[in-house]
């Protein structure tokens, strides 16, 4: 049943063979040259430092959802810079590639890349971005604050967590690998039928993306169900509903939508997967495949999908703005109920993205009706946010600045969102650039939030702020290098230029190009004083110490406990008493953070099992891609063995005594030095308006 | 630490849902409770199952785009033997019942494990095993016999989904059986344990949500 390849297979390395790694590529050579020696500048300091043992026992192995948190982010901003990587080499390709005359190199017709090549770079920057950066950074971000908001110990699995973690990184390093072995999908992101059939695509390229998505979905649907049990489950006393933190409640959001969404997409690559592997024919273009149902299906994923992306970063624009802005949140019921609103009826709009394939008026007309209701709760969200900055007395920190700027970004990306709505529009502006510069805003309002979410919390993590003044000159060169890239697409979109060139036939739209490519550049410097921000931030750690109020202002529990967060997160259960508990108990004059009394801590082992699930999933996605069959069937049983092993461990808890806790707490392990009476470090003052002090002890 | 805790229950009425500017719900007394010295355990029994029924949701969506993709490709026969030539009622119905008494087993067993009876338990899972392995055994013979007649998937549209939807429930019963073999083995070595109890609480969920899923594929693809 097996499918007749094109081209050699053998028993032992399947489509494998030495002119599969394309080593005469001067691009993609210096790529791996690039890649080596950071791996060897890694590997060099922790061999350096002797820090091989301490990487595997506190971070390899860890079941800890902030380590896991940290490291989903990591892993999320390695594939932020290759997708950068993609971006900037696509936008230098088509500057250098308008009108007849433009110059060929390294054996392309126009520009650097032949089609070929820059079809795979494009397909790679979609894939890259929203699945492979955006989303482990979000889910990371989840995992490391949730549990900390509704008072957990951990998540509801933590061994599932760290699974959740290495199956996202096997789908990261098998789009990694692509690049050195075989090729990537040339079919775009959304992978178009039936250009991914065997037929179109022989290579392994399609097939490289099938199973990094396919193995890192499986990763996101587990931590979906994770986080919806952590939070359903394993809330502090007190923490009722109506109390649960609005990120939080987005984080519940956009977990119901991957728990439901992520395995249709699964599906729908599965039966993909079929039609390549096995010759059967559900989205052929003949023999009785239907390749509209693949389009279907892919987007009845798809658009729940950009929503799962887009609740978490409108969970942490309403944790930054009522922070500094120094009041409550507007609106939190109409909040939440926007959010799950939002969640469901993401699931309703999926047809807007092709209105052009003939659905006929009425289809359409819904679909068009469906996708603006959309509009009207996230409508509701955009004017709580303005109304909780409104009278208010706002702080202009970094976090802020990133928030403010994304509700701008949010606005044009809802509006153009709007006007693609309407299908006489659409019919105009579809498959245009038009189109990408509209989801980009969108995703450039996540990528804000993430820079704001990442500055916000990371004293919290990490027990010292970023440094502020480059932080903020990051974020000008960012919103100078949107615009410049993105308002002369808006432009190019209505002047009818398509997505997806390689070439760019009209002369006349060389200058907004050039635009759009020094705006390329100015993202480069916001990358450089990026890494500045971070050196010099590490650097000078002990002048950006925080204490567990990093902000002064915050409201909602994770800033009760010691910064950064012990292991174990609070040292008791804290019980809740009201919406934003912690700055109820500031009020309340109630801001000890030591308990009256310690308790025994049960705590989850660390195990090397979900780092070996990992590489076994690594193994069998690259078996299957090269078509190994042994490689595959082996992995695959490994797999289950090991599951089955671990099934039978049952000793995978311990317990702190209370008297240990007491001590962490008294040396103050945990709290790197600050104060944990409540009170604030002194040297934070420095011509900040604050909100009124801390009441003394009256206890 | 004597201190009486104020009853969480109390402050909810007035502080359900209400909006707008005000943080402060109640004023903090001398009896306020700030931390939590209950000792309360989740109970990890239940958080278990609960995950693993999101877990089955999840896999009710992954059958969901299947009967989708059913839906649309039932009549693409591209000149390959259609539904009627292929499909036998009589046999599924035959796997049906199959299905439904090792999924009764299964209950049988559940009853026993209320009782405590270790004996009782893995009986009924060897029931259950039994027959679930008859029902693939009903299946794999009915394969093989298209196969042999050359009706293969890659011949038409139907074909491909008809095999990939029975094959996939198929695969869960496969999935299944080797739980059912690990669990022996577990409750003999470990006795009832939380661990293995919550894992014969999820298979139960597991078997049942199979029955169910036939149960589709009995009435929409054989019927
Ligand atoms: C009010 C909300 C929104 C509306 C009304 C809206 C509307 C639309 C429409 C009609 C299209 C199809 C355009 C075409 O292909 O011709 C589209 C494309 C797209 N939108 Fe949105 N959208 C909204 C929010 C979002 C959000 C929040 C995101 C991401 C986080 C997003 C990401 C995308 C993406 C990625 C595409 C293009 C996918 C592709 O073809 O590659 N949109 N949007
Ligand atoms: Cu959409």
């Amino acid at each position: 049943m097996l499918v007749h390849l094109q081209g050699p297979w053998t028993p032992l390395i399947g489509r494998l063979a030495l002119n599969q790694i394309p080593y005469d590529n001067p691009v993609i050579v210096g790529a791996f040259i690039f890649s080596v020696a950071a791996a060897a500048v890694f590997a060099g300091g922790v061999t350096y430092t002797g820090r091989w043992e301490y990487l595997w026992r506190n971070w390899l192995t860890t079941v800890d959802h902030k380590k896991i948190g940290i490291m989903y982010i990591l892993v999320g901003m390695v594939m932020l810079f290759r997708g950068f990587i993609d971006a900037a080499m696509i936008r230098t390709q088509q500057v250098m590639a308008v009108g007849p005359q433009s110059a060929g190199h390294l054996g392309a017709l126009h520009g650097y890349m032949p089609p070929y090549h820059f079809d795979q770079v494009y397909s790679a920057h979609g894939a890259i971005m929203l699945l492979f950066a955006v989303t482990p950074i979000l889910v990371g971000l989840m995992n490391i604050i949730v549990p900390l908001q509704i008072g957990a110990r951990d998540m509801a699995y933590p061994y599932l967590n760290a699974v959740g973690l290495w199956l996202t990184t096997v789908g990261a390093a098998l789009v990694m690998l692509s690049l050195f072995v075989g090729d990537f999908s040339h079919a775009g992101w959304v992978g178009l039928t039936p250009l991914t059939e065997l037929p179109y695509s022989p290579g392994v390229g399609v097939d490289y993306w099938i199973w990094a998505i396919q193995i890192s979905s499986v990763g996101t649907t587990l931590g979906a169900i994770n986080l919806i049990a952590t939070i359903v489950k394993m809330r502090a006393p007190g923490m009722i509903w109506s109390r649960l933190p609005v990120f939080t409640w987005t984080a519940m959001a956009t977990n119901i939508i991957g728990l439901t969404a992520f395995p249709v997409l699964a599906a729908t690559l599965f039966l993909l997967t079929l039609d390549r592997y096995l010759g059967t024919h559900f989205f052929t273009a003949g023999m009785g495949g239907n390749i509209m149902l693949y389009t279907d299906l892919f987007w009845v994923w798809g658009h729940p999908e950009v929503y799962f992306l887009v609740l978490p970063a409108f969970g942490i624009l309403s944790e930054i703005i009522p922070t500094f802005s120094e009041k409550p949140l507007f609106g939190y019921t109409a909040m939440v109920f926007a959010s799950l609103i939002i969640a469901g009826a993401s699931w309703m709009v999926w047809l807007h993205h092709f209105f052009t394939m003939g659905a006929g008026p009425l289809v359409n007309a819904y679909f068009s009706i469906a996708t603006m209701l959309v509009g009207i709760p996230t409508g509701v969200k955009v004017f709580n946010w303005a109304f909780t900055m409104y009278r208010a007395r706002m702080r202009f920190d970094t976090p802020m600045l990133w928030a403010v700027g994304a509700l701008f970004l949010l606005l044009i990306g809802g509006l153009t969102g709007m006007m693609l709505a309407v299908p006489a529009i659409d019919f105009q502006v579809h498959n245009s650039v038009f189109v990408i510069a509209h989801f980009h805003s969108m995703v450039l309002l996540i990528a804000f939030a993430i820079m704001g979410a990442i500055s916000y919390w990371f004293p919290k993590v990490f027990g010292f702020k970023l440094d502020e003044r480059l932080g903020k000159r990051v974020f000008w060169y960012w919103v100078v290098a949107s615009i410049m890239v993105f308002v002369p697409m808006y432009t190019l979109g209505f002047m009818g230029m398509t997505r997806r060139l390689d070439y760019i036939s009209h002369p006349s739209w060389l200058p907004l190009i050039v635009l759009e490519e020094i705006g390329i550049g100015l993202y480069w410097v916001a990358l450089y004083y990026q890494v500045k921000q971070i050196y010099v931030s590490v650097r000078d750690r002990r002048k950006y110490r925080a204490g567990p109020d990093a902000w002064w202002t915050t409201r909602s529990l994770e800033w009760m406990t010691h910064s950064p967060v012990p292991f174990y997160n609070f040292a008791v259960t804290p019980v809740v008493h009201a919406r934003d508990e912690w700055a109820w108990r500031k009020e309340q004059g109630l801001t000890s953070l030591r308990p009256d009394r310690y308790q025994d801590i049960h705590m989850p082992k660390n195990t090397p099992v979900p780092l070996i699930l990992g590489a076994l999933s690594f193994a069998l996605g690259f078996g299957l891609v090269w078509r190994i069959w042994w490689l595959s069937a082996l992995s695959i049983t490994a797999i289950v063995i090991v599951l089955i092993v671990r099934s039978f461990d049952s000793n995978t808890d311990y317990v702190i005594p209370a008297a240990e806790v007491e001590r962490m707490e008294r040396q103050g392990s945990g709290a790197s030095g600050t104060t944990d009476t409540g009170r604030y470090p002194a040297d934070h003052t420095a011509g900040k308006r604050r909100f009124r002090a801390a009441r003394p002890q009256n206890r | 630490m004597g201190l009486p805790k104020i009853k969480i229950a109390d402050l909810d009425a007035e502080t359900l849902w209400n909006d707008g500017h005000r943080t402060i719900d109640v004023a903090a007394s001398d009896t306020t409770v700030l931390w939590d010295s209950s000792h309360h355990e989740h109970d990890a029994i239940s958080t278990r199952t609960f995950g693993f029924w999101l877990y089955m949701l999840s896999d009710a969506m992954i059958l969901a785009a299947l009967f989708t993709a059913y839906a649309v490709l039932r009549h693409n026969y591209a000149g390959a033997p259609t539904a009627a030539q292929i499909v036998h009622p009589g046999y599924a119905f035959r796997e049906t019942l199959l299905v439904f008494s090792s999924v009764l087993a299964f209950g049988l067993t559940m009853s026993a494990l209320k009782q405590g009876s270790r004996a009782g338990v893995i009986n009924g899972i060897v029931v259950s095993f039994l027959i679930g392995a008859a029902f693939l055994g009903m299946e794999f013979h009915e394969f093989s016999g298209l196969i042999s007649q050359g009706i293969t998937p890659e011949r038409s549209g139907f074909l491909s989904v008809y095999y990939a939807i029975v094959l996939v429930h198929g695969l869960h019963m496969v999935f299944g059986l080797l739980w059912m073999a690990v669990m022996v083995v577990q409750i003999m070595r470990q006795g009832f344990t939380d661990n293995v109890v919550y894992r014969l609480l999820n298979l139960k969920i597991f078997w049942q949500f199979q029955a169910v899923i036939w149960v589709c594929v009995f009435t929409v693809v054989y019927l």
